[in-house]
């Protein structure tokens, strides 16, 4: 799918051609973004030729003499695509073409032009943005980039984070690209309205924001976007298995399959359910990473630019230097990892040492660990952000949120046995049946993740992090009720801190609720790269939760 | 082992009787396995694990041995297994990655016999060694498998597959010492138990989990594989490498197979999802099952032959929490429903269907035409003694459509395309050469094209007198009629004239109607051609409905209709039916008399007249009105496009290039490009390569001009170093020598080089022609045998 060759222009997908975020399509003057489409392209001449004409056009619309004038009227063509050099100058993966764009940039301002400058620094306002834009990325990573962009039109903040891990971004790219573009049973436009409305679930607006700009590029209706209410019926009737898989997955039923399948002339065919609910699952779970590593807003979105000079007091909102490792709880942190290497290696070398752990030791382990989970939940108090009406109106029941499934009392739902229904025999061929090619990536991406492993742990090299990759994995399992028979939940307890199961717990199942402080309580001596790989597993290990139980609800309906 | 096993089998003979019978159980089964004498059968799964025995009328429950208050996740089971040897002996593989054994002499309620917890991971596959008493073999989720006896507390031996989980470990049935094992990652291994540090083997067999496998009873080298990859392979391994000699594509992923006892090409499988039917297959036929099983209403996780050397009993355990026997008698055979037909083209254009007799015979409307050349053969499949199916559909007829090799040969593509003369003289010149060529070849109307042409764009003052004779002579007597046309009308019946020409590939009725207001015009001529070009005894039955349909078709050309009115049947021979699509099937089943494949080279022909008819009003006009040639642009234009439309590009070509910028103008780019790329195509085919790159040097198009400038330069190695020749002299950089030298003259070859591709020594052609006259073998003396040609 991939080819990489500066020469084969042309080459796969058609570029979108409007940046995301560009709403009124038609801009009546010249200086409408789509017409420089040109710059997403892979030939090197192309995109120099249309930059020099949108060079020459920006430049000859405005006169050099007076700042006052270019003060008074600002065109929304002018604007837009001001922001789209302000992007591209940031994140372009092509070196030439982003430094053109800061000079074409550079060269405005000095004649007067009130140009845009970036809010946060970098992609995520968790990471150091030196951490994520190394100098001379690896050639992978940089490949990947450029697909992307190529293809889409931008490198969005999470693909810059995911960059950390070139292997797995290239499987993740490769799956949503296929989610997203390529055929399938949904419409292009519906498909960014359900991550749309997968995203609202979650109140996380970069990923409904850019979306909202996909979907009117598809074609959609604007109106659409006015709220749920406004979309169709078919969307409309989504909403409720939206709601159970992004917060309870556990509840949902054969019924409510059923519901879906069999509503007459609004009815989904089993396909585009298929497709839906993996479209589902993938963002509600591509939201906890968006909190997780706390994805900044596009540049070319609200709240990621301003037009303002900077005020004096903004400008230290890079992450890196404050309460870093060199603190107080330095030394204490290097034990930890310590204490952490030497428990793995325990279980990992001596496993026969407790053999006579009766199985109903092992039960109430897991169901320790599933009360447990209980405490874990973040305080209350943590300011409920308001937010903006256009991620609400996507919302029907805004109270319905995750819900720990063995409260005292109530009659908790039976555990999901992994062994029952994995992925691997239960779930690939289910969905490779009804969405083929689908079925093969996630399949790769899952098998990715929970493989990846650089053989490092903090500062030491050559360690062996199965046992603690696998521990975080059957923990988001366990959070979401599924339980490993083979798996001893004691192992759990011994390898994730309790900073850091209150973080993984925070992501997985409320990630709006995420903040900067969890994220730098936990694993203090760890790489920045080694937490976003934290998250990656959190989010693929969701996803598959999820799909799991839609999955067997839908197994159960069609038996 | 093998006298006991006769033993069994005449004893089992007699006392195997029942019928398809169920039974619920409490849970959801995960494998079931029976007992040596075929009596008993045991159910596991998550939560159940029983003994029922198999009765006449039904299974009857004779153990529990799921016991204890809160039974433990050691009775959560993936597989479990009964001894083939002892009958008191079972093993379970549970979830949590226990082995367990059980022991039914036990006089306790708790049958538990011995506990191995050594998986780390959930235990996928127990397997009992076919002749061993004691050992027990189990593959597991962390990718290893672990060999047991079962007088010890541990296992003896650990095999590490070095890849992900195991999903399926089997012993082999005849060699002692091999099991193999199926992985997660597709592979499959064979180990030897004697050697836990490697395994013997290893191949892939899918993409994705393979979930099982089963060693053919009796075939010593045959494994049967399944995947999730929906495939069933069966593999010979008794050669060096893994051969896969059989697959069959199911339409789930593959949960379990097992090969039917005593027929030796049959096997059983079920699915892991989605489809709850058991099928056994042929694997020599692999695309319709030869009886399945429909009972199940969830997916089935277990099935086993009942008895060993029984081939009628099937158990099978469901997800649906039933356990079934199915008897053979009730399999339902989906043969039964399917109507097997072939159709295959033979290289030369014949055409062979076959089909159930009773298919073919049954449709009474189907005559045999009288060019009919059927060989129906019958055959009959003979029954094997060994199958308990008979075929229904024992007898089947084969028709064998032959095609006239003539009419499908192209020779006057070869010959038209050799002696066309396409550019270096004065257009005039080039008009009538070819059209004398076309007229050699019987296409009369490709050379009254070219005449018409040369009239058209040639002044007049250079078309000789004799020519106009020859293009007039025929048509004179209609003249009178032409004169009466004004021009309008004459620019109007053109224009229908060609748009009649482009429908014409798609309806016959039409066709006649062109062959007959042409003889009118020119009988002489036409019934020459109808003549020359097709065996008038083939008549059609069914020419009074065409007529019908022509009538309806025409009514937009009521001056064509009217001639049709008048016209005597007789006039015209009938023409046979051609076939212009062969593609169609029906077409071709049905009017299947049609020696005349090639529709394009007839109706060319008979499309003559019609071009002479428009010839005579032009050029008669031309000399009344001296219309400039621009004039006659459009209709050209649409003349190439017919032709292109027939199928005849080479004839657009060829009158593209010789008109050049007179017409180019009026065809689009693309178009051009796309005849001259379909013509150069053709010529390659018919290795006329000089021909087809004169075409490619006289095309205007930027886009085929370019195509032999491709690709020319001849990279070639100096002859002492082997290096590669870098600069463009004959010494090479290297080993200071000269590279080319002539192997017969020992001078530097400046030109032309030949040399023998097979010891690659040559040197001028004229001398190495001489030589090679005289003797065969190498003029440089290395003793290899070149050849010339």
């Amino acid at each position: 799918m991939m080819d990489h060759g500066e020469a084969a222009d042309g080459g796969t997908p058609v570029p979108s051609a409007l940046p995301a975020g560009e709403q009124g399509a038609v801009a009546p003057r010249g200086l409408d973004p789509g017409r420089w489409v040109g710059l997403y392209s892979r030939g090197e001449r192309t995109r120099e030729e249309t930059m020099d004409a949108l060079g020459r056009e920006l430049l000859s619309g405005i006169p050099s003499t007076g700042p006052s004038q270019g003060e008074t009227e600002e065109s929304p063509g002018l604007h837009r695509t001001l922001l789209l050099l302000l992007r591209l100058s940031q994140s372009c993966p092509f070196g030439e073409t982003q430094e053109k764009c800061s000079q074409l940039l550079q060269a405005l301002q000095d004649r007067g032009i009130k140009t845009p400058r970036q809010l946060g620094r970098g992609p995520s306002s968790f990471l150091p943005v030196e951490e994520i834009l190394q100098e001379g990325a690896e050639n992978a990573q940089r490949r990947i980039f450029i697909e992307a962009f190529v293809s889409t039109g931008r490198v969005d903040n999470i693909t810059m984070v995911m960059g950390l891990h070139p292997k797995y971004l290239s499987s993740f790219w490769r799956t949503q690209y296929l989610l997203l573009c390529m055929d399938g049973p949904l419409p292009h436009h519906k498909r960014h309205y359900i991550a749309i409305m997968a995203a609202a679930r979650h109140q996380c607006s970069y990923l409904v924001g850019l979306h909202m700009g996909e979907f009117l590029q598809a074609g959609g209706d604007p109106e659409w976007l006015q709220g749920l209410h406004c979309a169709p019926q078919k969307l409309r009737n989504l909403n409720e298995i939206n709601k159970i898989l992004a917060h309870r997955p556990w509840l949902i039923t054969k019924e409510h399959i059923e519901a879906l399948l069999k509503t007459g002339e609004n009815s989904w065919s089993l396909a585009e359910l298929i497709q839906a609910l993996v479209l589902l699952t993938h963002y509600h779970s591509l939201a906890s990473f968006v909190f997780g590593c706390g994805i900044n807003p596009e540049i070319d979105h609200e709240g990621g630019h301003a037009f303002q000079p900077p005020s004096p007091r903004s400008c230290d909102s890079s992450p890196a230097s404050e309460e870093g490792v060199s603190g107080s709880g330095g030394r204490d942190a290097m034990q930890e990892v310590e204490v952490l290497m030497e428990r793995m290696k325990l279980l990992q070398e001596c496993q026969l040492e407790e053999d006579e752990v009766t199985q109903e030791e092992m039960e109430t382990r897991f169901e320790l660990e599933k009360t447990e989970s209980l405490l874990v939940a973040p305080s209350v108090d943590i300011v409920e952000h308001s937010l903006p009406h256009n991620v609400l109106c996507f919302v029907e029941d805004p109270g319905f949120g995750y819900k720990d499934f063995t409260r005292r009392g109530e009659q908790a739902p039976p555990t999901f046995r992994a062994q029952d229904y994995t992925w691997e025999d239960h779930g690939y061929s289910l969905i490779n049946r009804l969405y083929p090619d689908v079925g093969q990536l996630l399949d790769e991406k899952f098998q990715v993740v929970y493989n990846l492993t650089y053989h490092t742990m903090a500062m030491h090299r050559g360690v062996d992090t199965s046992t603690l990759r696998r521990a975080i994995w059957n923990y988001v399992h366990c959070v979401f009720g599924i339980r490993y028979d083979d798996y001893d939940y004691g192992e759990v307890n011994q390898l994730l801190e309790r900073s850091l199961k209150v973080y993984i717990k925070t992501v997985a199942c409320y990630p709006e609720k995420t903040t900067r402080r969890m994220y730098t309580h936990f694993w203090r001596h760890f790489k920045h790269s080694e937490k976003v790989h934290v998250n990656l597993l959190l989010l693929e290990a969701r996803m598959q939760a999820a799909l799991l139980y839609a999955l067997r609800a839908i197994t159960r309906y069609m038996t | 082992m093998e006298k006991m096993a006769r033993v069994t089998t005449a004893l089992g003979g007699n006392t195997i009787t029942g019928r398809t019978m169920f039974c619920h159980l409490d849970a959801p089964a995960n494998a079931i396995s029976v007992c040596r004498d075929a009596a008993q059968v045991v159910v596991a799964g998550r939560n159940i694990f029983k003994i029922y025995a198999i009765e006449e009328e039904q299974f009857v429950e004779k153990l529990n041995l799921r016991v204890g208050r809160k039974p433990s996740l050691n009775f959560s089971c993936a597989d479990v297994v009964w001894h083939q040897m002892d009958e008191n002996l079972l093993a379970t593989a549970a979830t949590n990655g226990v082995v367990v054994t059980w022991n039914l002499g036990k006089p306790s309620r708790n049958k538990q016999d011995q506990l191995f917890t050594e998986h780390k991971r959930t235990v996928n596959k127990v397997c009992f060694h076919p002749t061993e008493v004691y050992m027990l073999l189990s593959g597991s989720q962390d990718g290893y498998m672990k060999c047991f006896d079962l007088r010890k507390k541990d296992s003896v031996s650990t095999f590490s597959g070095q890849s992900e989980s195991v999903r399926d470990v089997q012993f082999s049935i005849r060699d002692y010492f091999t099991f193999a094992a199926t992985f997660e990652n597709g592979n499959v291994q064979l180990w030897d138990i004697r050697r836990p540090d490697r395994y013997e083997r290893m191949f892939t067999a899918h993409n994705g989990p393979v979930f099982c496998c089963d060693w053919h009873p009796e075939d010593r080298g045959w494994l049967a594989t399944g995947g999730r990859d929906k495939m069933v392979k069966v593999w010979d391994m008794n050669t060096n490498r893994a051969k896969e000699i059989y697959c069959v594509q199911t339409i789930a992923s593959v949960a379990r197979v097992k090969w039917r006892p005593e027929c030796k090409h049959h096997i059983a499988t079920c699915s892991m999802m989605v489809d709850h039917n058991i099928y056994v297959w042929d694997v020599r036929r692999p695309f319709i099952p030869s009886a399945m099983f429909e009972e199940h209403k969830d997916v089935t996780t277990g099935i086993v032959w009942r008895h060993l050397h029984d081939p009628y009993f099937l158990l099978s355990g469901s997800k649906d929490s039933t356990l079934y026997q199915h008897i053979f008698k009730d399999a339902s055979q989906p043969i039964d429903r399917a109507n097997p037909e072939g159709l295959c083209y033979s290289l030369y254009g014949d055409l062979a269907f076959a089909a159930k007799e009773s298919l073919i015979s049954s449709d009474s409307n189907r005559k045999p035409y009288i060019g009919d050349r059927r060989h129906p053969i019958f055959f009959k499949r003979k029954l094997d003694p060994t199958e308990q199916f008979e075929y229904i559909s024992s007898s089947s007829a084969l028709s064998v459509f032959e095609t006239d090799v003539e009419s499908g040969s192209m020779d006057w593509f070869v010959r038209t395309a050799k002696q066309y003369v396409l550019a270096g003289r004065p257009l005039a010149e080039l008009c009538d050469h070819n059209a004398a060529v076309a007229k050699e070849l019987d296409r009369n109307q490709v050379a009254q094209t070219w005449t018409m042409l040369r009239i058209i764009y040639s002044s007049p003052g250079t078309v000789s007198s004799a020519n106009l004779n020859h293009s007039m002579g025929k048509g004179s007597a209609s003249l009178p009629l032409m004169n009466s046309f004004n021009m309008k009308d004459i620019q109007s019946g053109m224009g229908s004239e060609s748009r009649l020409d482009r429908s014409k590939g798609e309806s016959r009725p039409e066709n006649i109607l062109m062959d007959s207001s042409s003889t009118l015009i020119n009988n002489d001529d036409n019934e020459e051609t109808e003549g020359s070009d097709v065996p008038a005894d083939y008549l059609l039955g069914d020419v009074e409905g065409d007529e019908d349909e022509l009538y309806m078709m025409d009514h937009e050309n009521p001056h064509a209709e009217e001639q049709e009115y008048i016209l005597p049947q007789e006039a015209f021979p009938l023409r046979h039916e051609i076939v212009d699509n062969p593609s169609a099937l029906d077409h071709l089943q049905e009017k299947a008399d049609s020696p005349h494949v090639s529709g394009n080279e007839a109706e060319t022909v008979s499309l003559t007249p019609v071009e002479s008819f428009s010839l005579i009003s032009i050029s008669h006009s031309l000399y009344e009105n001296r219309l400039p040639p621009d004039f006659f642009s459009p209709i050209v234009r649409d003349m190439l496009l017919f032709y292109a439309e027939q199928g005849d590009v080479q004839m657009a070509v060829s009158v593209l290039i010789v008109l050049g910028d007179r017409i180019r103008k009026e065809i689009d780019e693309q178009t051009q490009e796309h005849w001259y790329t379909s013509y150069i195509d053709l010529l390659q085919r018919f290795q006329l390569w000089n021909i087809s790159n004169e075409v490619i040097k006289l095309s205007t198009c930027r886009a085929i001009n370019c195509l032999n400038q491709a690709s020319t330069t001849l990279h070639i190695n100096c002859t002492n170093c082997k290096r590669p020749m870098s600069n463009k002299g004959w010494i090479c950089d290297r080993c200071r020598q000269c590279a080319s030298m002539c192997a017969v003259c020992h001078h530097v070859v400046k030109g032309l080089f030949v040399w023998c591709q097979g010891c690659s020594h040559g040197g001028h052609l004229q001398h190495i022609m001489k030589w090679l006259e005289s003797s065969s073998h190498c003029p440089a003396g290395c003793g290899h045998l070149c050849e010339y040609t």
